[in-house]
């Protein structure tokens, strides 16, 4: 990948413009607006023709790393290939030119798809209902959250404003459930990486509206007390909430409804193929178990129908992969990291050596080769990672969960062939192997990439958002 | 096991990668999950189907949509996306990539949301503003703990009754479960009313209000006093705002208000019923380390100028419970459609078609109007949409409207008719609707 190194901004020359409008043929003018409510002066925005926008983006596109690049073992991130023929469903016209609140009867075809995508969720998930106005996974933890605490309200319970959360959970737990008013308890992890009963006991009570489970949890295991967990939590009066994050593995294969959640939220952008776009759009629609149906129409989250071009993806690929393929689609994932996980455990520090789901975590390098640097500090987990770069696959997910120190946190998904997954084992013994006999090579790096590590602090420190700021530098 | 095209394995594969597993076989791998979990029926699925019959299954449910002309706006504009967009935005680099956490191959993303920040401050006159949210009325929710987190010991937030009905709802939602106390500020004679505001200030306890740019009746507002009145109490001001709009009219900062948000739909993003849009948030210098969301910064490498994600320590991954916000995923490639199309668009273009948007509404209100099937509602200075008030059965204007392919004159809760006129919309079109309203009987 080259260095492209413009704004849109720079580019920028008095006389161009890349519009095409048609003429005013009307004989008004935006003078007749008061003067008082005009803007003094234009907005700077750039002045370029449209070969300067398309080639500027161009340029910055082949600075990207996408699923269509190459391998991204993002842990928690399910970046699964990403099918073409949901990108062209969902540019249809008949499609994308629906405004929101067209009547009814000019929309049966887009209502048709939530009603099919209804179906399809609560057949894959065991639940009974979704909401589909959640526009990313953690808007979905924040919606059922909500559905949680209006469903204690409703009852006249006004007490239970605690939840739990384990420590190995998604930062947005938390974070959600303090949006929603919430206050967090922590339950604490046992040896083997999963939630503790005997620690959660003790944290359940009157006070408890629920607890927020991810299963498998992000250490790639499988909650299996959770039959035990979901008859304590619900004896205490509490719901039980699933983290959708991690449903990959178990696409196909176990329903979050059969385990005894009363909400969950999917990710449509992880488990259902559509893609990131760089950090969105994403949807997170929200199911919930039969007694809580009724909640969903008052959980106003979004301005209208949620992420519908996000939706008519997800459609698509389930289409495509109908009752068959849906049964192998959790297996493969599960059989790729597992695989990976024994293919790695001689050059990186496996705590947790029982069998995985979609993913797993190190804790960095056995060897980091801190003997061999001059300063004796070793290849960190961070080195690791950058270095992975230069041979030409994404980093996995790094320092998290937060119960290792060095953690390493791979997610192949099955989407990807045998071969990335051997080439991806080579390369990582490679590093290992460099670690352990020069770790600068691994400190420095990366090499090959169009910035070399930023400086981060600085960025911090001396906070420059927008082109105007630069200028002034 | 039959082959599918979006799983590689083969058979052979399968077997090998089990035996470094050392497992026998898939279900063994599932080993741990108790085995009444595991599910034994078949999945309630249609069977799976070709990729020429998923394009046939969509293009028959699209047949059951109608395509309408629509002369509508309430939260989501139709204005015109011009060519480049789709093409810049489906290029897989920007599509299939993740959030930008890894600095050195994400280049392409961070630069374009730096732009896209450049654009927003730009068009509100903020100092800075944020990587995106979800659309504009969770940006509107957002805003108000970001509000109270700027004023601590103030404990109310007053919206405006001139903020479009979803952006109420959505706030209102937020608020309910986080415990936040929101009133509301009345309007007089279709505008937010400064004396209703001064009433409410008085008590001494609002930390903020929010207020639109453009109301809910199309009226842009004037708001002359304002900021000083809540400034003196002590209290911040975000204006909710069309940012296409702001490009000629007076920006957030212009008014001298703290905090801008609102939807970037209406630069560049296709109507889609509703979604995926981009909300977005803006502010002044000094609440940036309050303000939810992704940020975008310069720095540099050892070889130059190079971008990254910044200030990080206010978000959910670092700060769980205590973070600004619990946003994670927003709505990156959203800001690229927002970013690409200031770009071409420029301040010249913006401002035609605002200028063709006025133009054309204000040309549809006195064609309307001729009609004598209704009559004017508030005498105040609008921008391209505005509300009149029915003089001949709501249900059989909007049915002939239908009927003629127009999608216009929405229903408020007013028994008010709204009406909005974009660029994209000639002269002709206009007068066709005109001709239809003049067919509708009492």
């Amino acid at each position: 990948m080259k260095y492209y190194d413009k704004l849109i901004f720079e580019l920028s020359r008095e006389g161009r413009s890349g519009y095409s409008l048609p003429e005013n043929k009307f004989g008004h003018c935006l003078k007749e607006l008061p003067k008082a409510l005009r803007r003094p002066a234009a907005p700077e925005l750039p002045k370029v023709s449209e070969i300067d926008v398309v080639r500027h983006y161009t340029n910055l596109s082949q600075m990207n790393f996408g699923v269509d690049t190459g391998f991204y073992p993002l842990g928690s991130c399910t970046m699964k290939y990403n099918p073409k023929i949901n990108e062209e469903i969902a540019a249809l016209p008949g499609f994308n030119g629906l405004h929101p609140l067209q009547p009814e009867a000019t929309v049966a075809g887009a209502k048709a798809v939530y009603e099919g995508m209804d179906k399809a969720l609560a057949a894959i998930t065991g639940m009974a209902g979704f909401t589909f106005m959640p526009c990313a996974g953690a808007h979905g933890e924040l919606t059922g959250l909500m559905i949680i605490r209006e469903y204690h309200r409703r009852r006249g319970d006004t007490a239970r404003t605690k939840i739990i959360v384990p420590d190995s959970a998604h930062g947005t737990n938390p974070a959600s459930a303090a949006v929603c008013g919430l206050e967090v308890v922590e339950v604490k992890s046992n040896a083997n990486g999963l939630v503790d009963v005997e620690a959660l006991k003790p944290l359940l009570g009157p006070e408890v509206a629920g607890i927020m489970m991810t299963n498998p949890n992000t250490l790639g295991l499988f909650e299996k007390d959770i039959k035990e967990i979901a008859a304590l939590v619900h004896e205490c009066g509490g719901l039980l909430y699933y983290d959708g994050a991690n449903m990959n593995p178990l696409l196909g294969v176990v329903r979050p409804g059969d385990m005894g959640f009363d909400v969950m939220h999917l990710n449509l952008h992880k488990t259902f193929s559509t893609p990131h776009g760089g950090g969105g759009p994403g949807s997170g629609p929200v199911g919930v178990a039969k007694h809580l149906v009724d909640i969903l129409p008052d959980v106003k989250v979004s301005g209208f129908n949620g992420n519908f071009g996000v939706i008519l993806r997800a459609y698509a690929y389930i289409l495509m992969l109908g009752r068959e393929n849906v049964k192998l689609a959790g297996k493969y994932a599960t059989l790729s990291a597992n695989y990976i996980k024994e293919s790695l455990k001689d050059c990186y520090k496996l705590p947790i050596p029982s069998v995985c789901k979609h993913e797993f975590v190190y804790d960095g390098l056995i060897d980091d080769g801190a003997s061999k640097a001059p300063d004796g500090h070793g290849a960190t987990t961070l080195d690791v990672a950058k270095r992975l770069l230069d041979f030409g696959f994404h980093a996995p997910t790094i320092y998290f969960p937060l119960l290792f120190h060095q953690a390493l946190m791979i997610e192949p998904t099955e989407t990807e062939s045998k071969e990335t997954l051997d080439d991806f084992i080579e390369v990582m013994r490679k590093i290992a192997a460099e670690a352990a006999e020069n770790p600068m090579i691994l400190r420095d790096a990366p090499h090959c990439t169009p910035i070399r590590r930023p400086d981060e602090t600085t960025a911090a420190r001396n906070p420059i958002l927008k082109y105007q700021d630069s200028i002034c530098e | 096991m039959g082959t599918f095209a979006y799983f590689p394995h083969t058979d052979e594969d399968i077997r090998l990668m089990l035996e470094r597993i050392g497992a026998g076989s898939l279900d063994e791998l599932y080993g741990d999950v108790p085995r009444d979990f595991v599910f034994k029926g078949e999945y309630n699925l249609p069977e799976a189907m070709s990729e020429q019959q998923v394009r046939d299954f969509f293009s028959a449910l699209e047949a059951k949509n109608t395509k309408l002309k629509v002369f509508v706006g309430a939260g989501a504009y139709d204005h015109y996306t011009p060519s480049v967009i789709p093409y810049i935005t489906s290029r897989s680099e920007f599509l299939t990539a993740y959030t930008p956490y890894q600095a050195e191959i994400s280049q392409g993303t961070l630069r374009y949301i730096f732009e896209y920040q450049s654009v927003i401050c730009s068009l509100t006159g903020m100092d800075v503003s944020n990587a995106s949210m979800y659309d504009g009325p969770t940006a509107a929710a957002e805003a108000v703990r970001m509000i109270l987190a700027c004023t601590k010991k103030k404990t109310r937030v007053l919206l405006s009754k001139g903020l479009l009905p979803n952006v109420q709802k959505v706030v209102e939602t937020y608020s309910k479960f986080h415990g936040d106390q929101i009133d509301y500020i009345d309007l007089e004679g279709g505008l937010t009313s400064l004396e209703s505001l001064k009433k409410e200030l008085a008590a001494g306890d609002v930390a903020g209000i929010i207020v639109p740019a453009v109301n809910r009746y199309g009226i842009i507002e004037d708001y002359s006093g304002f900021a000083d009145a809540v400034h003196e109490a002590g209290g911040v001001v975000v204006e909710y705002c069309d940012p296409s709009a702001l490009a000629v009219i007076k920006t957030p900062a212009d008014w001298g208000f703290d905090i801008a948000v609102g939807d970037g739909q209406p630069l560049g993003i296709p109507l889609c019923f509703g979604g995926p849009y981009v909300g977005f948030m803006a502010c002044r210098k000094d609440y940036v380390r309050k303000m939810p969301g992704r940020i975008v910064g310069q720095t540099t490498d050892s070889e130059g100028r190079c971008f990254v994600l910044t200030l990080q320590a206010r978000e959910q991954h670092i700060r769980r419970e205590k973070a600004t916000s619990n946003i994670c995923s927003n709505e990156s490639l959203m800001a690229l459609f927002v970013t690409v199309y200031a770009s071409l668009m420029g301040a010249e273009g913006l401002k035609k078609v605002n200028c063709l948007s006025f133009s054309g509404a204000h040309y549809l209100y006195e064609e309307l109007l001729k009609t004598g099937k209704f009559a004017p509602v508030f005498d105040a200075p609008f921008l391209k949409e505005f509300v009149l008030k029915p003089l001949v059965p709501v249900e059989k204007l909007q049915k002939k409207l239908l009927e003629g392919g127009y999608f216009a004159a929405l229903q408020t809760e007013e028994g008010y008719v709204s009406f909005c006129v974009t660029e994209k919309h000639g002269k002709e079109e206009i007068d066709a609707l005109v001709e239809l309203v003049k067919e509708v009987e009492q």
